[in-house]
């Protein structure tokens, strides 16, 4: 059923991975993906897979979740890899057969940007794992705010993303309702064929469409019931705070981004 | 003959996953043709997840469905004429409307089924009859309706179908006193004249009890009573147990016999009440 759908899906946990300052972890995933675009040769690739992996078992996430993060870009994937593998050409020949010609060269670059890609998406599932949508847009907006000098609408766009948030599983709910409702009226939702397939929808996407104006014009009316008007002045219920753990991981993430900046240095391509 | 066989059903949400929960525990129950029956229990006691079964929109995790008896996941059955053969009509029915006009709307489960042009108009008509949806509404945006005349357009559109077991839940929610009556009412009267089997879904048992011959009492994902309603009340303390309300009269009832004056386990309408307690004053005169 479409309920069973998981969308940001945050595990919720209390692992120091868990504790950290969202705005940290956001920080901590932009330097793991420089980190895995500035090492040039498989040692330094390791070292920041070691790295991620070792964060997972303190996360306590389950490693079956790593394969499931992995499974939407299995085609982006293997494409990289294919195209890496017959397109770059090189001294060694590795393998040749009729118009075929795969090079050490190739191969080699094949597995290297596949790990790259792989040890990425790891990476960043680790953040939406561990931290709530809620404490995402939080960070989001913190970390966006001295954008608020320009003129920037930070606290709206945060608000914005933290509603649409909100009420992605309402929506499905309501979507799986009203397909119900549809099916016992012997909707044929299974139709082949395009124009049958789109023709089919319509008695699920005009009732959804109305209730979310419905909701959206109820939620509206609610906020301006209880005054709201901008993020001026607003407290907030959970206040982000860096403690001193964060400074700590913070200092650990330099140091391994250091170790691949001397291993590049060291060991060159 | 019956209508409806259920044998050992059970049912649990999202199986594999750490949430799985057990919403119907091993029912098994029968229900006759041109029945009216009364489904209650509290919120969470798989009431609604017992229906969706009747019709097809969830496979049971174990058990057997027979509608006129016929097992409805054999393989040569074709689970959409099931859905005809059942209408199912969910809470706050109104949120399906979507066509451009009313009559469209009523039309489109008699549509679905592939009947001819003729046949869906008298079908329309009839059904807007049975529910009072107004001759005048047929033309309208379903939109333009309030809520009320859109529940019962929601309904005709089931109704029209004409399916020979239809299976209401909460059909009156969220209306004042006079429009429950009134669509419970009318739901009444199609039972009577069109002689279909109908199951109720409802909270109160002043409804159920007023409408229906035989309730069943659902808690906590299993059958607890199916009796007939005349019966159902010799359970009362059982029922209130289990934190449902039986009717203010009984309730009144009960505490007569407890002060010594029994006018019987069966009360449960007014009316009774007052035959029974003239009946025993009567005797106390002679």
């Amino acid at each position: 059923m479409l309920k069973d759908i998981t969308i940001g899906q945050y595990f919720p946990g209390d692992s120091v991975i868990h504790r950290l300052d969202a705005r940290f972890k956001i920080i901590f995933s932009i330097i793991a993906a420089v980190m895995l675009f500035t090492a040039q040769n498989f040692i330094g690739l390791g070292v920041a897979a070691v790295f991620i992996l070792m964060c997972y078992a303190a996360s306590g996430i389950q490693f079956r979740m790593i394969l499931k993060s992995l499974k939407p870009i299995i085609p982006l994937i293997i494409f990289t890899g294919v195209l890496n593998l017959f397109f770059i050409k090189g001294e060694e020949i590795l393998f040749s057969w009729q118009f075929i010609t795969i090079y050490t060269e190739g191969a080699k670059t094949s597995a290297f940007m596949m790990t790259r890609i792989i040890t990425l998406i790891v990476g960043m599932s680790l953040l939406t794992y561990t931290s709530s949508p809620i404490m995402l847009t939080d960070a989001i907006e913190s970390l966006l705010s001295p954008l608020k000098k320009l003129r920037f609408p930070v606290h709206e766009l945060a608000m914005m993303m933290m509603i649409a948030l909100r009420f992605i599983p309402l929506l499905i709910e309501e979507t799986d309702k009203i397909m119900m409702a549809q099916k016992a009226r012997g909707a044929n939702l299974d139709a082949k064929g395009l124009i049958k397939k789109a023709k089919a929808l319509i008695p699920i996407l005009i009732p959804l469409f109305i209730s979310a104006f419905k909701r959206a014009n109820e939620l509206a009316l609610a906020m301006e019931c209880r005054c709201y008007r901008g993020g001026e002045g607003r407290t907030r219920l959970k206040k982000l705070k860096a403690s001193v753990i964060d400074f700590f991981a913070f200092g650990l993430v330099l140091c391994v981004f250091g170790l691949i900046i001397m291993n590049n240095i060291v060991f060159g391509k | 003959m019956n209508a409806i066989e259920i044998k050992n059903l059970s049912y649990k949400y999202g199986v594999g996953t750490p949430f799985e929960i057990k919403a119907v525990d091993n029912i098994s129950l029968t229900i006759h043709k041109g029945e009216f029956i009364g489904i209650i229990g509290h919120t969470g006691s798989g009431k609604s997840t017992l229906i969706q079964h009747l019709n097809g929109l969830l496979k049971p995790t174990s058990g057997e469905i027979l509608i006129n008896a016929r097992n409805i996941w054999l393989k040569q059955v074709n689970i959409r004429d099931i859905r005809f053969e059942v209408g199912l009509v969910f809470q706050y029915s109104e949120h399906q409307l979507f066509e451009e006009t009313v009559f469209k709307d009523i039309a489109f489960g008699p549509k679905n089924i592939g009947l001819s042009e003729e046949e869906i108009k008298t079908r329309v008509h009839r059904a807007a009859l049975a529910m009072g949806v107004h001759e005048s509404w047929l033309e309208r945006s379903p939109f333009d309706l309030s809520g009320g005349q859109k529940r019962r357009v929601a309904l005709a559109g089931v109704i029209a179908m004409e399916p020979q077991i239809l299976v209401l839940d909460e059909p009156a929610a969220g209306f004042d006193p006079y429009g429950r009556d009134m669509v419970l009412k009318k739901i009444k009267e199609y039972h009577e004249s069109s002689g279909t089997t109908i199951l109720l879904v409802s909270h109160s048992m002043e409804d159920i009890v007023k409408y229906a011959d035989k309730v069943i009492v659902m808690n906590k994902g299993g059958l607890f009573l199916y009796e007939e309603t005349d019966k159902v009340f010799s359970h009362a303390g059982e029922i209130v147990e289990i934190g449902l309300d039986v009717p203010q009269i009984t309730r009144f009832a009960r505490l007569l016999k407890e002060n010594g004056i029994d006018i019987g386990e069966d009360i449960y309408t007014v009316e009774r009440a007052k035959e029974r307690i003239l009946e025993l004053l009567g005797k106390a005169k002679k």
